[in-house]
């Protein structure tokens, strides 16, 4: 099933699984939470917590409580984790994606007008291959002094990744899709992954089909990032260039994310840290968490909430103050949340 | 320190059966290893014939062909004496005679300006990637490439001063691939011990040479504990030798979003092959694009020097309009790495006082001038300073 999927039919609120997450999430959370009350977003919160926990046959699992929500809501938003240290149990964020089996991160990235980077007018979406590629986790010791990692790339997670790539294009307007990869080296690996691209963009005859190598993706974004549309990759090269367009933009603390996974689910999150030298002091900056539930309104087709929030959102920014002070000012969260429902409340 | 450890790791892998009984073989060979590493000047290949050198031109493809003529021609006007020995390789063929013909060339000059060879991906996967082969054999495990930001190029960040080295033999670019079962390809990526240490001891060396103050090591190995751990870990022991420069290292994905907000927090910078192509991709892009920085591959005994991006650049080819700035400052390059440095020196002033005084731009730096614009610049710039000099 692809698009929005947790339409009630009585047109009663959707349920949505909130993870606040460690360190700011609570606080950045209780501020989205507050904004969507603002807008009247027909939404229904359900708080868990995934900390992990060691099930039946000595598994680590997020608890049956936050898997049974996010199953029947088919709807997520989350806020950072901690990422343990020695705590003996894989990163939260690798169980999750294990869990749900979230296949695609997507990050649009639009420059925020009134956040001002050298990079203006920036519009594109990085697609990344969730699952598989160089992060594995296969690795060994040939002998003393030679390491080898595997890459895997596998035919039916080239393809799943080609379609939604195809299908977000299709569905949110975009008009075409490029393919980034390193087949002149990779022939292989990244030539199996060009052409399932190949393959899927047989019927998908309405977006337009490029392929470009990594190296020359990276060469003209800096140069000029407004030539891309939506961009589709395997597992590294996504991460390095999702986060090198969140650095065009503005950093982490303004960049929404989703996890597409199989099934209908779909976890939206901030990707920012925990910020501990900040949590509980009224500092942090929401933004992040609120651009990802407005994306979260858009896959779930409420896009006329989606729009006032984010409208709302960008004119405080732009305003410039009550800016908090990653942002440039030095507003408290609460007064920069304020502002934003009075806002949303004003263009209703 | 460094050597020692360098010469342990590889008695290690020599003798692991013949306990002490190689024991003399691997202290000879040990300190060849030795004094090879702290040898700070590589000795250029002797000048033949008369005082002029030999040095092996590689065409390529794309814009490669014409921006080596253009080096030819500044070279002859400026009287540089260099011959170049040409050695053509056709990409479209499958068979690895050209190349091999190529690297023994260069092998028996020791050095080399090349332009890019196209890999045509619609081959076989047993067709290997040129250009990686001539790497890959000739052992050139240093590409190093110099970012500055010139005052004669609008860019959107000022004050860049990088220096990129990257692991240029091993890494994601082992080449080694395979199909167990159909429709699961797996890639090896190759990390080892004495690559990681050379490397990094070639970065703290040029670091001390040019008088830097700061190495950071790129690398992922919070997901690729082993592989790319190991490479820290043999940039750590490297830099406990080093203890007047600061190390510190940094995430790939951080440290692209640094570079695009913040790329003056730079200085030295060395990692694995992959992320040094990104890395180095972003930086040329940061200081003006890829028409503008040179690149060198330095191996123990064989140099080989090219654009920093190694671009094709198809689309520009024979339309005059392409930058030359690059392929002629790789030609600067190689004639200091010749110890040629007065006309080295010479002709690098001319380029620049091209681009920044006179602003003679090509397209691609946002002007309207023609290669052969520029290039007839520099040669009339050359002339101007009163040295011997061809006809025009």
């Amino acid at each position: 099933t692809k698009g929005c999927s947790s339409l009630e039919p009585d047109g009663s609120d959707h349920t949505v699984t909130l993870i606040p997450g460690d360190g700011i999430g609570p606080e950045i959370s209780t501020a989205v939470m507050k904004i969507f009350e603002a807008a009247k977003a027909p939404i229904r919160w359900e708080e868990r917590n995934v900390t992990a926990i060691k099930g039946p046959g000595g598994r680590w699992m997020i608890p049956p409580d936050a898997k049974e929500s996010m199953d029947r809501s088919k709807i997520g938003l989350k806020g950072p984790l901690k990422t343990p240290i020695a705590a003996g149990h894989p990163s939260m964020n690798l169980l999750l994606r294990k869990t749900f089996d979230l296949y695609a991160n997507v990050r649009p990235c639009v420059s925020i007008e009134g956040y001002k980077t050298p990079y203006t007018d920036v519009n594109l979406v990085t697609i990344r291959e969730n699952t598989e590629g160089e992060y594995s986790g296969i690795e060994h010791v040939i002998v003393d002094g030679v390491v080898q990692s595997i890459k895997l790339i596998t035919e039916n997670a080239s393809r799943r990744i080609a379609e939604y790539a195809f299908e977000y294009a299709r569905n949110n307007q975009r008009s075409s899709v490029t393919a980034v990869h390193k087949a002149n080296i990779m022939r292989m690996s990244d030539g199996l992954f060009l052409r399932k691209c190949r393959e899927v963009a047989e019927n998908y005859k309405d977006v337009k089909f490029t392929e470009m190598y990594l190296d020359t993706v990276c060469l003209n974004m800096v140069q000029d990032p407004t030539q891309f549309d939506v961009l589709v990759m395997p597992n590294l090269y996504g991460d390095i260039l999702s986060d090198l367009c969140a650095g065009l933009i503005g950093g982490l603390g303004v960049t929404p994310s989703g996890n597409i996974g199989a099934n209908g689910v779909a976890i939206f999150e901030s990707v920012h840290g925990t910020a501990p030298d900040i949590a509980g002091l009224d500092l942090a900056n929401p933004t992040a968490l609120l651009l990802s539930a407005v994306m979260m309104l858009r896959h779930m087709g409420l896009h006329d909430y989606g729009n006032k929030i984010q409208t709302a959102c960008f004119d405080t920014i732009r305003d410039k103050k009550v800016l908090t002070k990653d942002l440039g000012g030095n507003s408290k969260c609460s007064e920069f949340t304020a502002d934003i429902c009075r806002r949303v409340q004003d263009l209703d | 320190m460094a050597a020692h450890s360098a010469v342990l790791s590889v008695s290690k892998i020599i003798n692991p059966f013949w306990g002490g009984r190689l024991g003399n073989t691997v202290k000879v060979f040990g300190t060849t290893l030795t004094s090879h590493r702290n040898k700070t000047q590589r000795a250029p290949p002797p000048a033949k014939y008369g005082g002029r050198h030999t040095v092996t031109l590689i065409p390529g493809d794309g814009i490669g062909p014409e921006l080596l003529n253009h080096v030819r021609e500044v070279f002859r006007f400026s009287c540089v004496p260099v011959d170049f020995e040409v050695v053509h390789v056709n990409s479209a063929l499958e068979t690895e005679e050209d190349i091999n013909n190529a690297i023994t060339a260069i092998r028996r000059n020791g050095v080399a300006l090349k332009g890019n060879i196209e890999t045509k991906h619609t081959m076989p996967p047993s067709v290997k990637s040129r250009n990686n082969l001539l790497r890959t054999s000739l052992d050139l495990y240093a590409n190093v490439m110099h970012c500055q930001s010139l005052p004669g190029v609008q860019t959107r960040h000022q004050n860049i001063d990088i220096m990129i080295i990257r692991e240029n033999t091993e890494g994601e670019y082992s080449s080694l691939e395979h199909e167990n079962v159909p429709g699961v390809v797996e890639s090896l990526k190759i990390i080892t011990r004495n690559n990681s240490l050379r490397i990094a001891e070639y970065a703290f060396r040029l670091a001390r040479e040019k008088g830097r103050r700061r190495v950071t090591a790129v690398h992922k190995a919070n997901i690729m504990k082993l592989g790319d751990g190991l490479f820290l870990q043999c940039c750590r022991e490297v830099a406990s030798g080093y203890p007047d420069i600061t190390f510190d290292s940094m995430i790939v994905d951080n440290t692209t979003m640094q570079l695009v907000s913040k790329p003056q927090q730079f200085d030295v910078m060395v990692m694995p092959n992959l992320y040094g192509n990104v890395v180095s991709n972003v930086c040329a892009g940061l200081v003006g694009g890829p028409g503008l920085v040179p690149g060198a591959n330095y191996g123990r005994d064989y140099a080989v020097f090219e654009t920093a991006t190694r671009n094709t650049g198809k689309s520009i080819a024979d339309k005059n309009i392409a930058n030359p700035t690059a392929m002629l400052l790789a030609g600067c390059m190689m004639l200091d790495h010749l110890k040629l440095h007065d006309h080295a020196s010479s002709i690098r002033n001319a380029i620049f006082t091209t681009m920044n005084e006179n602003r003679l731009h090509t397209a691609d730096i946002g002007g309207q001038g023609t290669t052969s614009e520029v290039v007839q610049s520099v040669m009339r710039i050359i002339q101007s300073k009163g040295q011997l000099t061809a006809e025009f």
